[in-house]
């Protein structure tokens, strides 16, 4: 199965080019077919090639895939060729496996809408560049598939393009996302110059030889890499694109903005651990980047009111905690939680959805409430999300996140500061979590009367996948028990070929006895959390309010998200604005086009003069012959 | 005694002068086109001259050419005019200005 891992891309890239060339004479069951069957067939195919990897010895799970050459140029040569090892084979089984779910829901909560073939055929377009972006085993490659999953991206925010926000929020996603890949092209560019190579593999066996520990090149490459991850994976300061791509389809905010895509980030920094552990200050700058991200996303998602926006800044604040273990050497801990998040942020983005189709697109969670009644499998499943991610023991994010922050207080690179950046954001991803769920499920219903009679539980196609999607929320974090409990931690043993020599940097020198008080203390910490949201929303509901008034300025600064898109908005594109004005009202308008313009004047001018002696008088040109056949005989006469 | 030269190439100048004064300050086109004659013919006399002076007959082969030529040229030449007068009623060519832009 392994030398067949080439099947996991051909098959969505076959559903997409058959949707989007002649979906539009497809029938219905035919398109869902074409579109679920492709990304099934794919995940069967990531399945085997993930069994057949276990069989392999530990050291021996490494398989190159070479395709055919693609770029051979002097000494630059790269290939569509794959690199299958612990890492990637994970990845394609969760990225397979999520997109086959929300294919599924996606057959349920798009049924209505007319453009159906174009949002699958996106869909699979997706999922093809997705794969082809964590199966890659060059650079270049890789940001091949960077570069089309930010494409579909774009699409799909984009997908209802005759709204003026979702057209907007697919600009703002693409233009931010270049800032960030502006940085990765360079960062590739730098790799090659110091390598001479793009390939994964000899790039991390070679880092410690060819680059000095902590030298410039070293902390220059990965620096730029890491830009490229901060715009994909919406840390600060490029984070701003992701709130307003949930103008996209719900369960494109579940597949891309929240399991796969924006994770991307997450896998290059992993996929290129080498490289990082050779730069400390890039590993410095990745750890507090996630863990201030962290805790400022979740910040703001304590305030929001759309619930489609507290999970997207719950998404960015999860992706900081990603990118906090990374920086601390934990990238085993990264990808746990990245796969555990997968599983219980797309079914909550998906119960999401769900709710939506039930009260025709409402979004505000003030206008919700007591809708567990209407919508029991909806609330059972998010319940089941809002326990995994707020880190209740039990659930898979308790185990990943739990991870995350003792790594962050007990590795070599691991801080006082980080581990409190960490825990003061699970501390709010309880309390925020809790409110939406509080707010949306429970209390009194606060619907409308024609809503109220709307709202019903959604069809089987879109309960289904929130069910599977629940279980493995619930079970997913078992592969990952620590030690402590008795586990084995297999997910992170299973991923250590991967990382080469990276898990002695972050030996623990801690004894069990604070490993377990710390683990206490994040139980606490999320329990906390949940109480205070249940104090404020189910028992006392006029508390939240009399806060507010109390504490004025820093509820507005918090509710209007710190005015960052504000100032931005002053600080960056009204001078930009300002800039272009400038080029096109003076450079292009009086520049350019004066000097075309007074070019064609001229020869006009020349013309007009010229004109003249042409008087279409016969007598006027025979003088003329006659005087220049004197001129030139006087010539040859006198010289 | 035979002419001289000169004389020949006097002849031929004075009558060449006259087709180009004619050309140039005739308004009748079926006038300049005469003039125009005069001019081959003043050529003509200058290459028969020569061809005798030289004792060289191909001088004298090229002015059969040259009449050829004036022929036809005239013949063009004078459909052309006739279709112009048939069209403005005039064969003046200070009224035939309309080729111009």
């Amino acid at each position: 199965m392994l030398d067949k891992v080439w099947l996991v891309l051909l098959f969505p890239l076959l559903g997409f080019l058959l949707n989007g060339l002649f979906g539009w004479k497809f029938k219905r069951g035919l398109i869902n077919l074409i579109a679920c069957g492709s990304v099934g067939l794919s995940f069967l195919v990531s399945l085997g090639v993930f069994l057949d990897l276990l069989k392999l010895a530990p050291e021996a799970r490494h398989f190159e895939k070479v395709l055919f050459p693609w770029v051979v140029s002097g000494s630059f040569k790269t290939a569509f060729s794959f690199l299958v090892d612990p890492l990637s084979a994970l990845m394609i089984l969760v990225v397979s496996g999520v997109a086959f779910l929300i294919h599924i829901y996606s057959t349920g909560y798009m049924h209505d809408d007319p453009g159906y073939v174009r949002y699958f055929s996106y869909l699979n377009l997706f999922t093809f560049s997705m794969l082809l972006l964590v199966l890659a085993d060059n650079l270049l490659l890789m940001y091949i598939g960077w570069e089309a999953v930010g494409l579909c991206s774009y699409l799909l925010i984009g997908f209802w393009y005759e709204k003026k926000s979702a057209a907007d929020a697919g600009k703002k996603a693409f233009i931010v996302n270049r800032i960030g890949d502006f940085g990765f092209a360079l960062g590739i560019m730098l790799t090659f110059v110091i390598f001479g190579t793009v390939y994964f593999t000899p790039i991390l066996e070679r880092a410690p030889e060819v680059l000095q520990y902590g030298g410039a090149a070293a902390t220059a490459i990965t620096l730029l890499l890491f830009l490229g991850a901060v715009g994909k994976s919406a840390q600060i300061p490029l984070y701003v694109w992701l709130p307003d791509a949930m103008e996209g389809p719900t369960p494109v905010s579940a597949l891309i903005h929240a399991a796969t895509m924006v994770t991307a980030g997450i896998y290059m920094v992993a996929r290129l651990s080498a490289l990082f552990l050779m730069a400390p200050v890039s590993m410095l700058v990745v750890a507090i980047v996630g863990g201030v991200t962290a805790l400022y996303a979740a910040s703001i998602g304590l305030m929001q009111n759309d619930i489609k926006r507290v999970l997207a800044y719950s998404t960015i604040s999860q992706l900081g905690y990603m990118f906090l273990a990374c920086g601390v050497g934990a990238f085993g801990a990264g990808i746990f939680h990245l796969m555990t998040h997968a599983f219980f942020k797309a079914l909550l983005f998906l119960c999401a959805g769900s709710v939506m189709h039930a009260l025709a697109g409402e979004l505000n969670i003030q206008k919700m409430g007591g809708l567990k009644k209407h919508m029991p499998v909806t609330y059972w499943t998010f319940l089941m999300g809002t326990l995994a991610i707020a880190g209740i023991p039990g659930f898979s994010g308790f185990f990943s996140k739990d991870e995350i922050i003792w790594k962050a207080f007990s590795s070599a690179q691991g801080h006082f500061l980080l581990w409190f950046l960490g825990a003061a954001g699970a501390l709010m991803t309880a309390f925020y979590m809790f409110r939406l769920l509080f707010l949306t499920f429970h209390g009194k219903s606060r619907l409308t009367p024609e809503l109220e009679k709307r709202a019903h539980e959604s069809p089987n196609k879109m309960t289904v996948p929130l069910i599977i999607l629940a279980v493995l929320a619930v079970i997913g974090g078992y592969v990952g028990i620590p030690h402590l409990l008795g586990g084995g931690n297999r997910i992170e043993k299973f991923l250590e070929p991967s990382f080469g020599q990276v898990s002695k940097a972050v030996e623990t020198h801690h004894s069990g006895g604070v490993e377990l008080l710390m683990m206490i203390i994040s139980v606490l910490i999320a329990l906390g959390g949940v109480y205070l949201a249940y104090t404020f929303y189910i028992k006392k509901t006029e508390l939240p309010k009399k806060l507010a008034e109390r504490y004025r300025s820093i509820y507005t600064l918090i509710y209007n998200k710190y005015y960052v898109d504000e100032i931005y908005n002053a600080v960056i594109v009204q001078p930009l604005k300002f800039f272009a004005i400038i080029c096109w009202r003076f450079f292009d308008v009086i520049v350019i086009d004066g000097s075309a313009n007074g070019l064609a004047k001229l020869v006009g001018l020349i013309g007009n003069l010229i004109r003249r002696f042409e008087t279409g008088y016969v007598r006027n040109y025979a003088l003329g012959f006659v005087v220049g056949v004197v001129i030139i005989l006087g010539y040859f006469m006198l010289r | 005694m035979p002419v001289p030269l000169g004389y020949y190439l006097g002849l031929a100048a004075i009558i060449f002068t006259v087709g180009v004064i004619g050309v140039l300050v005739r308004r009748n086109a079926i006038i300049i086109l005469m003039s125009i004659e005069l001019m081959l013919n003043g050529a003509n006399l200058t290459l028969v001259a020569f061809s005798v002076h030289l004792q060289e007959l191909s001088g004298q082969v090229f002015v059969f050419l040259v009449m050829t030529v004036a022929a036809a040229e005239a013949a063009v030449g004078l459909a052309i005019i006739v279709m112009i007068f048939r069209n403005r009623e005039s064969v003046n060519v200070d009224n035939l200005n309309i080729m111009k832009w």
